[in-house]
C-alpha cells in the first residue's frame, strides 16, 4: 500500500512555477519574442546572466558540484512556463548536457564541467545526424583513437545555440558502439559552424561539421546512456509544448471573445467553440501525463520510459491541435505573419519533430505495453 | 472517532475474504454494466438478490446511521469495502438511485418518517428507486419540467409524464420534480420534489425499448394519480433547491452516498486481450501495427484520464483554470467508452457483425452490446455536445449562443 503517488509535486515546484511564470511573462512578452526571431542569438546575454543567477541552470546538478540538488522535476516547472512564453534559449541544452556528464561523465569531467554549466556556461547538443532519423545510436558520425587523441569525422545538424556554446556534447560511433566526447568550442575548425534556416524563427540551430577535430581522450565520456539522454529530452521537450499548448490557447481565446461577425463574437459558434474544448482537453491530459513523467522519470527504466513517451507523445498531438487550429480560427488574418498564431505553430512543429514524434513514440510504447507486463 | 490502521487493515482482510467466498458465479447470461441497462427480469432478479446479500453482509450503508438500517460505522469502513468490490470485480448495486442520490438526500432533509419508511429497504433492494427528472419536452433543460402536481385536500394530483427512467419498469418510488405552481416569476419557484409511489393507481411505467433491442428505461406517465402531501420532500415550491441537492449526490460533489460499486469498469486492457484473440491475416491483430497504434492511444487516454483525476487534488497544478478536469470529466470518460467499445466491435473481424444472443459470438456480444450502451453516457446527463458548450462558456469564458 506504499506505493509511491503517481504524481508529486514538491514545494519547491510549485514555488518555481510560480517564479518561473512572472519571469517568462515579464520577459518574454509577445513584441520581445517578436524581436529576437531576427536577433543574431536567441537569448541576449543580459538575460542570460539573469537565468544562470537565479541558479536555473544548476537545479538538476548535485550541490557540490554548484548546482541546489534538486531534479529534472524540478526544470519541467521552470520549461513549462517558459514555452508557454515562445521564450527561447540554451535552458534546455545546457541541463541536458550537465544531466548526461553527470549520469556517464569521470569524476574529472564532473568538476570540470558541472560547476561552470551551473554557471552560466553555454552547452549545446551535438546528436541529431543529417539522415534525420530519431534512433540516436544511428550514428555515421565516428571517433578513432590516434594515441591519447580522438580524431572525430563526420557532422552533426540541429546543434541548437552552437553559437553562444563553449561545450559540445557529441555522439560520435567509436570501437562500434556509440560514444560521446566532450569538444569544447575552442576545438572545432574555423568555418565548423553553419547556421540552419528552421521552421521554428525563435531557434537557433546549426550544422556542425566535425571532420578534423581532435580532442584528448580524456573528453571521452567513460559511459554513453544516449537513451537517457533521449527519455530527458523528451521530457524537457513535453514541458515545452505543455506550455505552449497553454499558451496558443489562451490567445485564440483572446481572439474568439473579441471578435465579432454576423452580430456574435465568434467564439459564441460551436463550430469554433467545441474544437476549443478538444484543445483544452487535449492540454489537460498532456499536463497531466508531464507531471507524472516529471515524478517517475527518476524510477526504474520502465515506468519511466513509458511515462516520458506518454508525455511527449500527448503534448504533442495537443500541442500540434491547439496551434493549427489557433492559425484557422483567426480567419484571413490567422494567414498573416503578423498573426502570433504561425509563431506557436512553428515552434509546435519544431518541438514534435525533435526527439521522435508522437506515432514514433506510440510504437516504442506499444512495444513496452503490449508485448510486456508493466 | 479513533480508528486505529490495524482496524482497518483486518476488516480490509475480513472484506476481502468475504467478496472472494461469496462473488457470484457466472449467471450463464450476459450481465449488464451498470443500473441504467437492466433490461430483464433475470438480470433484475440476480442483482437484487446480489445487493441484498451484500447488505445482509454488512457491507453496504456502513457509514448510514444504524437506527435506519446502515451500518453505524466510520466511513472509513465502507470505502475500504467499495474499494475491494471495484477490485473483484464484483457485480454492481443495482439499487443504485436509492443508495447514491435518494437516500443521501432522505437522510439529508427528509423528514424522521421518510427516513424510518425507506432507508432499510433502500438497502436491501426491497425498494427499487427510480428518478423522475426528464420530461419528453425537456431533456437537458431540467427546470423547465411540466408534469404538474395540483394539491387537493392533503393530497397531490399527477398528470404528465417522465422519460428516460432507468428501472422504471421495476421501481417501487421514485424521486419525482413536478410544477406545483404555473403562476411564479421564474420557472424554478413553481417547482416541488416528491418521493412518490410507483405502484399506484395512475402511475403507469411503459417500456422503452433502447438500440440494443433491449428494455432498459421507460417513459412513465401520471394520469390522476393521487400522492399524498407526506410525498413532499422539502418545502412545496423548494423543489428546485432539493433537485439541486440531488445533483451533488448524483456527481459525487457531496458524500454520504451508501457506497457500493455501481458500474462495471470497462478497461483498454481487456481490449488489448481481444485483440490477442483476433486475427489479421493469419496473425494475432495485436501483432498489426495499426491495431497497436490504436491500442496504445486508448491505453494512454485511460492513463490520462486517471492521472487528471489525480493532478485535480492538487492545486498547485490547476490553479488558472481549476474546474476544468471536473467539468469536462464527462466528456471525457464517455467519448472514451464508447470509442474504446467500437474499437473493440471493429477487432473482431468478421465476427463483429454478430450480436449477442449469437452463440458463436465473441465475448456474449458485450463489446456490441457496449457500444450501444455507451451513447447513455455520452447523451444521458448532457450530451457531449451540450458539455462542450458547458466547459467551452464556463471554463474557457467563450461567449454563449444567444
Amino acid at each position: 500500500m506504499s506505493e509511491q503517488a503517481d504524481i508529486i509535486f514538491s514545494d519547491e515546484q510549485a514555488q518555481l512555477l510560480e517564479i518561473a511564470e512572472t519571469f517568462s511573462a515579464n520577459k518574454s512578452p509577445i513584441d520581445a519574442v517578436r524581436r529576437q526571431l531576427t536577433a543574431a542569438n536567441s537569448i541576449e546575454a543580459d538575460m542570460w546572466r539573469e537565468i544562470a543567477d537565479l541558479g536555473w541552470l544548476g537545479i538538476a546538478i548535485p550541490e557540490e558540484y554548484g548546482g541546489s540538488g534538486l531534479g529534472l522535476a524540478e526544470v519541467v516547472t521552470i520549461v513549462e512556463p517558459m514555452g508557454r512564453n515562445l521564450f527561447s534559449s540554451p535552458l534546455i541544452s545546457t541541463t541536458l548536457a550537465a544531466q548526461a556528464i553527470l549520469l556517464s561523465g569521470s569524476e574529472e569531467q564532473k568538476s570540470q564541467w558541472l560547476p561552470r554549466l551551473a554557471g552560466g556556461t553555454v552547452a549545446a547538443l551535438a546528436l541529431t545526424e543529417a539522415h534525420g532519423d530519431w534512433d540516436l545510436s544511428n550514428l555515421t558520425c565516428a571517433a578513432t583513437r590516434h594515441g591519447d587523441q580522438l580524431t572525430l569525422n563526420g557532422g552533426k545538424t540541429f546543434v541548437t545555440d552552437a553559437n553562444l556554446a563553449d561545450l559540445f556534447l557529441v555522439s560520435v560511433e567509436l570501437d562500434g558502439a556509440p560514444a560521446m566526447v566532450i569538444v569544447e568550442a575552442s576545438d572545432l575548425c574555423e568555418g565548423a559552424l553553419r547556421q540552419e534556416v528552421v521552421i521554428d524563427e525563435s531557434r537557433r540551430s546549426h550544422a556542425l561539421n566535425l571532420d578534423g577535430v581532435a580532442v584528448s581522450n580524456d573528453n571521452l565520456l567513460p559511459a554513453a546512456n544516449l537513451h537517457r539522454l533521449h527519455l530527458a529530452a523528451c521530457l524537457m521537450y513535453a514541458a515545452e509544448m505543455c506550455g505552449g499548448t497553454a499558451g496558443v490557447i489562451n490567445v485564440t481565446v483572446d481572439y474568439l471573445t473579441t471578435r465579432r461577425q454576423f452580430d456574435h463574437f465568434i467564439g459564441a459558434y460551436q463550430a469554433l467553440k467545441h474544437p476549443m474544448v478538444d484543445a483544452l482537453v487535449g492540454l489537460e491530459q498532456a499536463r497531466s501525463h508531464l507531471y507524472h513523467a516529471a515524478t517517475v522519470f527518476d524510477m526504474a527504466e520502465g515506468r519511466g520510459e513509458v511515462a516520458v513517451r506518454m508525455a511527449k507523445a500527448q503534448a504533442a498531438d495537443a500541442f500540434a491541435f491547439a496551434s493549427d487550429r489557433a492559425i484557422q480560427f483567426h480567419g484571413a488574418f490567422g494567414f498573416t505573419y503578423e498573426c502570433d498564431a504561425q509563431l506557436y505553430r512553428r515552434r509546435a512543429l519544431w518541438c514534435e519533430q525533435q526527439h521522435g514524434d508522437s506515432a514514433h513514440h506510440r510504437r516504442h510504447l506499444a512495444g513496452l505495453l503490449l508485448d510486456q507486463a508493466v | 472517532m479513533g480508528i486505529s490502521a490495524q482496524e482497518l487493515d483486518d476488516f480490509r482482510v475480513e472484506v476481502s475474504a468475504w467478496f472472494s467466498e461469496n462473488k457470484p458465479a457466472d449467471p450463464g447470461f450476459l450481465l449488464p454494466q451498470s443500473f441504467m441497462e437492466v433490461g430483464t427480469d433475470e438480470q433484475f432478479d440476480f442483482l437484487r438478490a446480489w445487493q441484498r446479500k451484500v447488505y445482509e453482509a454488512g457491507y453496504l450503508g456502513m457509514a448510514w446511521p444504524a437506527e435506519y438500517g446502515g451500518g453505524g460505522k466510520d466511513q472509513a469502513f465502507q470505502d475500504i469495502a467499495t474499494a475491494e468490490m471495484v477490485r473483484q470485480n464484483v457485480p454492481f448495486m443495482t439499487n443504485t438511485i436509492g443508495l447514491s442520490w435518494a437516500g443521501p438526500l432522505i437522510l439529508n432533509m427528509g423528514t424522521e418518517a421518510q427516513k424510518e419508511a425507506y432507508i432499510k429497504r433502500i438497502l436491501s433492494a426491497e425498494d427499487i428507486w427510480c428518478q423522475g427528472f426528464s420530461e419528453p419536452d425537456n431533456g437537458s433543460d431540467l427546470g423547465n419540467a411540466q408534469l404538474r402536481a395540483i394539491r387537493d385536500g392533503d393530497e397531490f394530483v399527477l398528470n404528465g409524464s417522465k422519460i428516460w427512467t432507468s428501472l422504471g419498469a421495476y421501481a417501487d418510488f421514485i424521486i419525482l420534480l413536478a410544477r406545483t405552481d404555473t403562476q411564479t416569476n421564474t420557472k424554478y419557484e413553481g417547482l416541488s420534489y416528491f418521493l412518490a409511489p410507483m405502484k399506484v393507481e395512475g402511475v403507469d411505467p411503459s417500456p422503452i425499448k433502447k438500440l440494443t433491442g433491449e428494455h432498459g428505461f421507460t417513459q412513465t406517465f401520471f394520469n390522476d394519480a393521487r400522492i399524498s402531501e407526506t410525498c413532499l420532500i422539502g418545502e412545496e415550491g423548494g423543489g428546485w433547491q432539493v433537485a439541486m441537492k440531488t445533483l451533488t449526490f448524483e456527481r459525487a460533489v457531496s458524500g454520504g452516498q451508501a457506497g457500493g460499486v455501481h458500474s462495471m469498469q470497462v478497461s483498454a486492457r481487456e481490449v488489448v486481450d481481444l485483440a490477442r484473440h483476433a486475427m489479421r491475416d493469419g496473425r494475432p491483430a495485436i501483432e498489426d501495427p495499426l491495431v497497436r497504434d490504436q491500442l496504445v492511444a486508448f491505453l494512454m487516454e485511460e492513463r490520462g484520464m486517471d492521472l487528471n483525476n489525480k493532478r485535480a487534488k492538487i492545486p498547485g497544478l490547476i490553479s488558472e483554470r481549476p474546474a476544468s478536469i471536473s467539468m469536462a470529466r464527462k466528456l471525457t470518460n464517455s467519448e472514451w467508452r464508447r470509442r474504446l467499445n467500437q474499437f473493440a466491435v471493429t477487432l473482431q473481424g468478421a465476427n463483429a457483425s454478430r450480436y449477442v444472443g449469437d452463440e458463436a459470438v465473441v465475448d456474449r456480444g458485450r463489446w456490441q452490446r457496449g457500444y450501444f450502451n455507451a451513447f447513455s453516457g455520452t447523451i444521458g446527463g448532457g450530451t457531449s455536445q451540450i458539455q462542450k458548450n458547458i466547459v467551452g462558456e464556463r471554463v474557457l469564458g467563450l461567449p454563449k449562443q444567444d
